[in-house]
């Protein structure tokens, strides 16, 4: 749904752009803008859209055309070379990679580390859960897991409704596959049934109007109207705020890294983009939207 | 006079009259290029050896992305299409054809083209905004009114399945009762009869084609919807037991997962297969719906 929401933007300001252009052939010839294709993750569609805003302040001639619909996306848009630069929120599988190489010619598509999510577990402001082991997780998401209400867990829903509504993504979100790793197993399969959403921000608004659901999402999509909850690695042991710290001291268990891929035919203006973006200015913009940037760029006093 | 024609004239006619030709044919191979295409990539799935198309159409295990055990039951996005689309029809016949009878028979002058004017604009509004009106209106408003845990389910989607039906269901079902001449009309109301007894009795036998035509349209359109129904039924692979599950479609399915899975691939192939499914099912109901037309004429 974002995907074509994003698409429809897409047009819409190619549209816009295509008009721009018009005018620069009547007045001045030289500002010939060069658009960057950026296609994927809808974890990082937020920051990768900010850091297309900022960057426009940084390099006018560049325009970089920013669209979600799941890491899938992206990563399907990098070995079809219909992007520039490939957002993922998870590493490119052996097979892509080699379907990629075998599109360009044999040269690989180069990978750029840029930044962190931790993923967070939402539920509803009026659950009582303060915190939650991936353990318990698993029983509530995996085919098979045990937990199916929240008494199991040993929570006393305020509302009455005791059945554990799942908000999941798509399957071709690359957030669905990292909690598939990370959480479900690797040899395992969610439990049917879940509401699987087509974006974040739909996981997080499905949790923030359901009194009895848990998601998750990227911690860049907290809002208000929803919880955040600790994670802890095994039950009985602490529960860990998702935060810049955790994440980066690798203590919150649910963290991944985000890439970004180019495709070895690119334009040299993308590698330019995202050297800009590993460096400070473009870090800084990583923390103001609440992911976690780069070891070197965390701020000193984070907690 | 005849022979004063140009050869121009002639000549114009002749191509305006393959024009013509060539555009009622296209028709046809566009519907056989369709299908050609649907199944040259679907078709190939089914000789598949890990393939069982008795598992695909009954088994409600839906894990085509699956790291250890792919599996591919469509039967749970088959009970989601149908239950939605059947609860669609619910709401949608009654108040369609009522409409329809209404629009038709008692209204006049300004009512009456204001009410179609306003019925077809009902018809214009994109299926994207009326997946957002399920998604941000509809669903509080079941949540608080049923006392259920999630608003996205088959009653939201089916509601909004509904409300896009009926203008198709309005504009067919009237212009099927306006075609029953005026002579059936007069002959009732000089035998006597009420309006109920003229609506019921006359003008409904009489115009039952075209009302099955409106109402198979009103399906099709529901069969067939994909954007309301990905946003406001849940999205989730489960057969219903109530009108309160959340429930997915086959076309959401399609739609949700066709961009990432790589051309050629299984997952790419079952999708296709799932169009064919769709294809089946519309078929289904064209060929019930003939033979009922023609069983009627028969009589």
């Amino acid at each position: 749904m974002k995907h074509i929401l994003t698409t429809a933007l897409l047009a819409a300001s190619l549209v816009l752009s295509g008009c721009g252009k018009k005018n620069a052939d009547g007045s001045s010839k030289k500002e010939d803008t060069i658009a960057l294709q950026n296609i994927g993750s809808d974890t990082m569609v937020n920051l990768a859209q900010a850091w297309a805003e900022a960057y426009h302040n940084v390099e006018p001639k560049v325009s970089v055309e920013v669209s979600g619909g799941g890491s899938g996306i992206g990563v399907a848009a990098l070995i079809n070379g219909t992007c520039d630069i490939a957002n993922s929120s998870r590493k490119l599988e052996k097979e892509e990679e080699e379907k990629a190489t075998a599109k360009y010619g044999g040269k690989h598509p180069v990978e750029h580390h840029i930044g962190y999510d931790a993923l967070a577990i939402y539920v509803h402001p009026s659950n009582p859960i303060t915190e939650i082991s991936i353990e318990q997780l698993a029983e509530i998401y995996k085919e098979g897991g045990k937990f199916n209400k929240w008494s199991d867990l040993g929570i006393t829903m305020p509302s009455g409704q005791d059945e554990i509504v799942r908000a999941s993504r798509q399957n071709n979100s690359g957030t669905y596959h990292y909690f598939r790793e990370a959480v479900v197993g690797k040899k395992n399969d969610f439990k049917q049934g879940s509401r699987d959403m087509n974006g974040s921000k739909e996981v997080v608004d499905l949790v923030a109007t359901t009194p009895s659901a848990i998601g998750f999402s990227g911690i860049g999509y907290r809002t208000d109207k929803v919880k955040v909850i600790k994670v802890a690695k095994k039950t009985g042991e602490p529960g860990i705020e998702p935060s810049i710290k955790t994440t980066l001291d690798k203590t919150y268990p649910i963290a991944r890294p985000m890439f970004m891929y180019v495709p070895p035919t690119a334009k040299p203006e993308a590698e330019k983009y995202i050297a800009w973006i590993v460096s400070e200015p473009g870090q800084k913009i990583v923390i103001k939207e609440g992911y976690v940037p780069l070891d070197a760029f965390a701020p000193k006093d984070a907690k | 006079m005849t022979s004063s024609r140009s050869a121009l004239s002639i000549y114009g006619e002749k191509a305006i009259e393959w024009l013509i030709r060539i555009c009622g044919v296209s028709a046809i191979i566009f519907v056989f290029a369709i299908f050609f295409f649907v199944f040259r990539e679907g078709a190939p799935f089914l000789a598949d050896e890990k393939f069982s198309l008795w598992k695909f159409l009954t088994s409600t295990e839906w894990y085509p992305t699956s790291m250890s055990n792919i599996r591919y039951g469509t039967f749970a996005l088959i009970a989601g299409t149908l239950s939605v689309t059947g609860v669609a029809m619910l709401i949608a016949v009654p108040f369609g054809l009522g409409a329809a009878i209404f629009v038709s028979e008692f209204c006049t002058g300004k009512l009456r083209e204001f009410l179609k004017v306003i019925i077809e604009l009902l018809a214009a509004i994109p299926s994207i905004v009326w997946g957002f009106i399920g998604l941000t209106v509809m669903n509080p408003v079941i949540q608080t009114v049923f006392h259920v845990q999630v608003g996205l389910n088959v009653l939201n989607a089916a509601i909004l399945l509904a409300l896009m039906s009926i203008p198709v269901m309005v504009s067919i079902g009237e212009d099927a009762l306006k075609a029953v001449p005026d002579s059936y009309r007069e002959a009732a109301i000089a035998l006597g009869a009420t309006r109920w007894q003229l609506i019921w009795r006359a003008l409904l036998p009489a115009a039952k084609n075209g009302l099955l035509a409106a109402v198979l349209l009103g399906v099709g359109r529901a069969v067939g919807e994909t954007m309301a129904v990905l946003m406001a039924t849940g999205h989730a692979v489960n057969v219903p037991h109530s009108i309160f599950d959340s429930v997915r479609t086959l076309t959401a399915t399609i739609a949700a997962e066709l961009g990432e899975a790589s051309e050629g691939s299984p997952h790419y192939r079952v999708l296709f297969l799932i169009g064919i499914l769709l294809f089946t099912i519309t078929f289904i109901v064209n060929l019930v719906a003939d033979f009922v037309v023609k069983g009627i004429k028969n009589k």
